[in-house]
């Protein structure tokens, strides 16, 4: 069967040149999202609108939207597929990711549920909804998981993860037809899109998805230690339950930060951490920025593609990623099964 | 001199009871080894003399501390623990795994150093999974992967080496491997050994201190020569059997009775044979 080996990069020098390369690639689309869409730009024109702004259409659609539009998709893709990296790795399972263990829908259904029942509308408090509703799904998922007497294995985890995603999303529309004058601001938020978001969301919650990228880069090692088997880290004098609930923050900082600024997209966390470890093998030291980087290109591919699938109209990102994201995801438990 | 010791300890999962209030003294320098049915709790000692298992009551001692109270890191350069049938991460490679032992001595400011790569170059020879360093552990034979985790045990550079049940699902051939190689281990390096077996044979061949548990507690302990007896194995395994010296190694064996398919007339089949 196709392993991907062929693109595994062996040794530690290849890893820091694709990790160079890979960086390139990521502002190439980062200035591709400004360029490319229905109204034509050109780098002149985005150079401009720094230098010498006029107040015209494309410096204003630069300037409030493409630019905005291409940090969110990068910092959004990037945390996403970070998070599910540091969830597969603790969990020691290979369909961990923000979007099926139900995070994404639990901070999704508190930022709702502050806009219809508590008529909030600050972007701050979308931020701190996110957070709350992505600790609490990671607090429940994580118990309903360790119960029992086998203790925590991946498919308690898996159906707890299943369940708890499908509960908050029910208690999300509840939400949604019980309140209807909100319904507008809900839907566009829940879509699962970085389009006409303004760039103070990102730079209201940037602070804690910098905060998360940073520790996600940092506890790689203790990763690779865990997903040993508990009884071995132990074992090896490491503070298991300290670890846990570390990566359970970053993957909190992360997932929350990119649900409150883009709503739920999902697949890009189950997918792009298997890239990674066919690209890096299963160093998490090197699995976790190669997530962020591919997890960055991916989603800004997807938003860019998003614009010329149904021009002039938009597809929402969340359904571009589901689109490349499905035929992944069956892959992935079909070999699951058979191994 | 003892390498660990337990007083009253009681261990357990939940209500029940599995070890109850168990004074045990682990020698220093010996190979003991744990015998004992299905379920009798000499995993779960095991694993509690490796503070994997918090004990509901009493304490385990480690060089006159107790380890509930000791940094877990400090534990992890004095003792190590290799669990039954460990799984390693798909894709990881022998010497990757066996570098892993050096993380007790690792932190923020101590990097990997010298001294970590000569322990990890030393446990890789004497397991003999030199030459295996690049492979897959995932790739390697039952036994070859029994020895690269022993390896990794190793390079933790440990007085004291804990095994669950080592031999789990090897062939006869590799339990004798591995057994002679933490014999070795014993006799060259005097490292402390603690391990369950399976085998009733095999632990009065290897061990200096066999620990017999039964009934939530120590049926009897001592030396196998003395201590293993057809009502030993009767009141430890409910099984009848005969006790007589294993022809190679002089110490005890266990012939069970049993129904199986004896050879009624054994003058017949003698005579069969010439």
């Amino acid at each position: 069967m196709w392993k991907g080996n062929f693109i595994m990069i062996e040794k530690n020098k290849g890893k820091w040149i694709g990790l160079g390369i890979g960086s390139i690639i990521v502002l190439f689309f980062m200035w591709g999202s400004v360029i490319w869409g229905l109204t034509k730009i050109d780098t002149q024109m985005v150079i401009d609108s720094f230098l010498r702004f006029d107040g015209s259409n494309e410096h204003i659609i630069i300037q409030d939207t493409r630019i905005p539009r291409s940090l969110i998709a990068a910092a959004v893709g990037a945390s996403l597929a970070m998070a599910g990296a540091i969830m597969q790795g603790i969990t020691n399972n290979p369909l961990a990711s923000p979007s099926i263990f139900g995070v994404n829908a639990g901070a999704s259904f508190f930022v709702v549920l502050g806009i219809t029942a508590f008529g909030m509308t600050s972007l701050m408090s979308f931020t701190w909804l996110a957070f709350l509703g992505a600790t609490l799904a990671v607090i429940i998922v994580y118990s309903l998981g360790t119960l029992g007497k086998d203790g925590l294995t991946p498919i308690k985890m898996t159906l707890a993860g299943a369940a708890i995603a499908a509960l908050f999303s029910s208690l999300t529309q509840g939400m949604l037809t019980l309140n209807e004058q909100s319904l507008d601001q809900a839907l566009f938020w829940l879509a699962g899109s970085v389009q006409g978001r303004d760039l103070n969301i990102l730079t209201a919650v940037f602070p804690y998805i910098l905060t998360g990228l940073v520790a996600s880069l940092l506890i790689g090692k203790q990763i690779n230690v865990l997903a040993m088997g508990e009884d071995l880290a132990k074992g090896l004098g490491q503070k298991t339950w300290l670890i846990k609930v570390l990566a359970a923050l970053t993957i909190v900082l992360l997932a929350g930060g990119a649900v409150a600024v883009a709503g739920p997209i999902g697949f890009i966390g189950i997918v792009i951490p298997h890239v990674a470890r066919w690209m890096v093998g299963i160093d998490y030291r090197w699995v976790i920025p190669y997530s962020g980087m591919l997890g960055a290109v991916l989603l800004l591919i997807a938003d860019i593609g998003a614009r010329y699938i149904i021009m002039p109209a938009e597809v929402p990102v969340g359904v571009m990623t589901a689109v490349i994201g499905v035929p992944f995801f069956i892959y992935i438990a079909r070999r699951g099964i058979n191994e | 001199m003892d390498a660990i010791r337990t007083n009253a300890l009681t261990l357990g999962y939940g209500e029940e009871d599995i070890i109850e209030e168990l004074d045990l003294v682990i020698p220093k320098g010996k190979i003991t080894v744990f015998i004992g049915g299905n379920g009798s709790g000499k995993s779960t000692l095991l694993r509690s003399l490796a503070r994997l298992l918090k004990p509901k009551e009493g304490s385990v001692v480690l060089d006159g501390a107790d380890i509930a109270r000791t940094p877990t890191k400090k534990i992890a350069q004095k003792l190590s623990i290799l669990p039954q049938s460990p799984v390693a991460p798909e894709g990881l490679t022998v010497l990757e795994l066996v570098k892993q032992g050096r993380y007790p001595y690792q932190s923020w400011l101590n990097q990997w150093s010298e001294k970590d790569e000569k322990a990890v170059q030393r446990a890789m020879e004497v397991t003999g999974v030199k030459d295996l360093s690049e492979r897959k552990v995932d790739s390697l034979s039952g036994g070859q992967r029994q020895r690269a985790w022993i390896a990794m045990n190793l390079a933790q550079d440990t007085d004291i080496i804990l095994l669950d049940e080592p031999t789990t699902y090897l062939d006869l051939t590799h339990q004798i491997d591995i057994l002679d190689l933490l014999s070795d281990l014993n006799e060259e390096e005097n490292r402390t050994i603690v391990m369950v077996l399976h085998d009733i044979n095999l632990a009065c061949r290897y061990a200096d201190h066999i620990v017999a548990i039964s009934n939530k507690t120590i049926y009897h302990q001592g030396d196998p020569d003395t201590i293993v007896t057809p009502e030993l194995v009767a009141n430890v395994f409910g099984l009848r059997c005969q006790i007589m010296n294993d022809p190679h190694s002089g110490t005890p064996m266990c012939i069970p009775f049993s129904r199986g398919r004896r050879k009624k007339d054994a003058s017949h089949a003698r005579k069969m044979d010439a």
